[in-house]
């Protein structure tokens, strides 16, 4: 095992690695390294068996408690339930106004995830493919979105919103959601317009047909693959959004599934129904969790390829 | 293909930027305005102040607490979450034990497991999940301490939330829970796209792990980390945070304004105490810090970029 004469492609410092080599493998020191890396294999898997079950812990807790009676929710936390109360999930279904919630919630996600990948996608395409004066500026227009708090913006948009009669209704909330959904989804999907060849729009366009055409036909069903990884990444925002929801949107009656949950929370301090509340957690917990599981490879690609581009 | 072409221009961008530039733009240009009147809010009169707003808020002794924890969430969440995230994604990649006739380079058993549960967190909401720890964090009857009386630390019963010293820990803890398995993802991702002859070289040259991890794979993976730490420090700064503190601690603001945020901070001012001017001068300072905290880690972070 002779290392110094071999030549270490290693981008930083090689000089070092190579030096910090114990040369003469001596076989009480190599016994030696070797139960270290034992040590230290034990430790590694350690950390991370542990980091899995302190992810998984709290929500199988959430999953037990939920089928639990109020009384063994307080005295004993960690017990499993007497019985399976299904009667949870029914009250929190009806009485506690999550099927309003969820129905909301679909409706202002679905509307919000079309228009933001229409919309979206038209711009992205025009700035991708297009040279025209103020292209670079609009795109960072768009761009900085990204970086700003967006709660500096909620207090005056608040009033924007009211005087415009969107307050409180779920088109209003739609706009709202597409409109700060736009930085990202024009930041993707122009990267992601700039990829795709131009010869087969060329071809199209020489046979006659127009840009809005060849938008439709041809860049969309071609653009997909990315369309599909930014329309995950949007569901996702747009599912769990928290913020501005909260402060758009105070009719009780018009509650998305998060704040609806937070409401409910607050108010059961006088109603005494935690049984029913983390029934309605569960329950909207686990759609999102198994769409995760099913369609794990694409959510994965999609939340991760917008910070590695 | 210059036939018609501005037309379409004007036509595909009107929808998208009339929207974007109506409820996005438009309210950061105003709101910097309004923070230098005195704007209740509640009534559509008022009048230009200068800076008083500006001088006000260094007088306000919340405001200084909220930019402290502010600072903090921006400093030690991105240091916590991508350290522990590098880590777990090093191990689940490179860290695998060399087993005969495999490759130079794997994971350790189960990689893949570890990697779809981890990203657990990063689906659900963070309202959910703040909601979920409030009641894990309850003194009396939480999980948290349920399990410490359970294992025989009887004495050991903090209060967490409730305690002004430790809530601001208890908040960010959760969103280091929260975050961690994005960054784990996210890292292997990066770590996947080395090319093995560069790990192969090391390992000839007998380098260990924390060598390997170091001279290896940290350098070719620093765009990726820096990156990360931005998106990270503005996620602490912004949205998330204001989540796990308005639903999680008390006040909300925690017990003697422990947990208070600027975040949270305009939020109260404009939509319960009806300051909006005040409250947009306070979102102007947020603006600031979220601005200097991205410039100075990618001026402190710039290095060679390397090509392989």
């Amino acid at each position: 095992m002779k290392t110094t004469e071999t030549s270490a492609p290693l981008p930083a410092e090689p000089g070092a690695t190579v030096s910090k080599v114990d040369v003469p493998p001596a076989l009480p020191a190599g016994r030696k390294k070797k139960k270290e890396g034992t040590v230290l294999n034990v430790f590694s898997h350690g950390m991370l068996i542990l980091w899995a079950f302190m992810v998984v812990m709290p929500l199988l807790w959430a999953v037990m408690t939920s089928f639990k009676d109020d009384g063994a929710i307080f005295n004993s936390p960690w017990s499993l339930p007497d019985k399976l109360h299904f009667d949870n999930w029914a009250r929190a279904w009806t009485d506690a106004n999550m099927s309003d919630y969820f129905l909301n919630t679909v409706l202002v996600v679905g509307g919000s995830l079309i228009g933001t990948l229409v919309l979206g996608s038209m711009a992205a395409y025009v700035l991708a493919r297009f040279d025209f004066p103020g292209n670079r500026f609009i795109y960072y227009l768009f761009i900085g979105g990204m970086s700003f708090p967006i709660m500096l913006a909620l207090v005056p948009l608040f009033y924007v919103v009211n005087n415009m009669g969107l307050l409180n209704t779920i088109h209003g909330l739609i706009l709202v959601y597409i409109a700060y959904s736009l930085p990202f989804t024009v930041f993707f999907l122009t990267a992601f317009f700039r990829t795709l060849p131009t010869s087969v729009a060329e071809a199209a366009f020489v046979d006659g047909a127009s840009h809005t055409r060849t938008f439709f036909q041809i860049m969309l069903p071609m653009a997909k693959p990315g369309l599909i990884s930014v329309g995950i990444f949007n569901f996702l925002g747009q599912w769990n959004q928290y913020m501005l929801p909260t402060v758009l949107n105070t009719d009780p009656d018009k509650r998305v599934l998060t704040q609806g949950l937070v409401q409910l929370a607050a108010s059961q301090g006088y109603k005494g129904d935690w049984s029913g509340l983390f029934a309605g957690l569960v329950m909207a917990m686990l759609p999102v969790l198994a769409a995760y599981i099913i369609f794990q490879r694409q959510v994965v690609a999609g939340l991760t390829a917008g910070a590695l581009k | 293909m210059q036939h018609g072409k501005y037309r379409f221009i004007v036509g595909f961008l009107a929808l998208p930027l009339g929207l974007y530039a109506l409820f996005v733009v438009w309210p950061f240009i105003q709101s910097i305005y309004y923070s230098f009147t005195d704007w209740t809010g509640l009534s559509p009169e008022f009048k230009m102040v200068g800076f008083d707003n500006y001088k006000r808020m260094f007088h306000d002794d919340i405001f200084w607490k909220s930019l402290q924890h502010s600072l903090l969430f921006a400093l030690v969440l991105p240091l916590v979450t991508i350290g522990l995230a590098l880590f777990f994604a090093f191990m689940i990649n490179v860290g695998g034990r060399r087993r005969r006739g495999g490759p130079v380079i794997s994971g350790v058993r189960g990689s893949s497991f570890y990697k779809i549960v981890y990203f657990f967190p990063q689906v659900l909401s963070i309202a959910i999940v703040s909601l979920l720890f409030a009641f894990a964090y309850n003194p009396d009857s939480g999980a948290i301490n349920s399990l410490l009386r359970g294992v025989g630390l009887d004495s050991v019963q903090p209060l967490w939330l409730g305690d002004p010293s430790l809530a601001l820990w208890c908040v960010m803890a959760v969103l280091v829970w929260s975050t961690v398995g994005f960054f784990v993802v996210l890292f292997s991702a990066g770590m996947a796209s080395i090319p093995a002859e560069l790990y192969e070289a090391a390992l000839l040259d007998g380098a260990s792990r924390a060598t390997t991890f170091f001279r290896v794979t940290l350098p070719l993976l620093w765009d990726t980390v820096q990156s990360g730490w931005v998106y990270m420090g503005i996620l602490a700064l912004g949205a998330e945070s204001f989540a796990v503190v308005q639903i999680m601690t008390t006040g909300p603001g925690g017990p003697d304004y422990s947990t208070t945020v600027m975040v949270l901070y305009v939020y109260q001012k404009a939509f319960r105490d009806g300051q909006a001017a005040y409250a947009t001068t306070i979102g102007v300072a947020l603006l600031v810090v979220t601005l200097a905290f991205a410039a100075i880690v990618m001026r402190l972070g710039r290095r060679e970029r390397l090509e392989y």
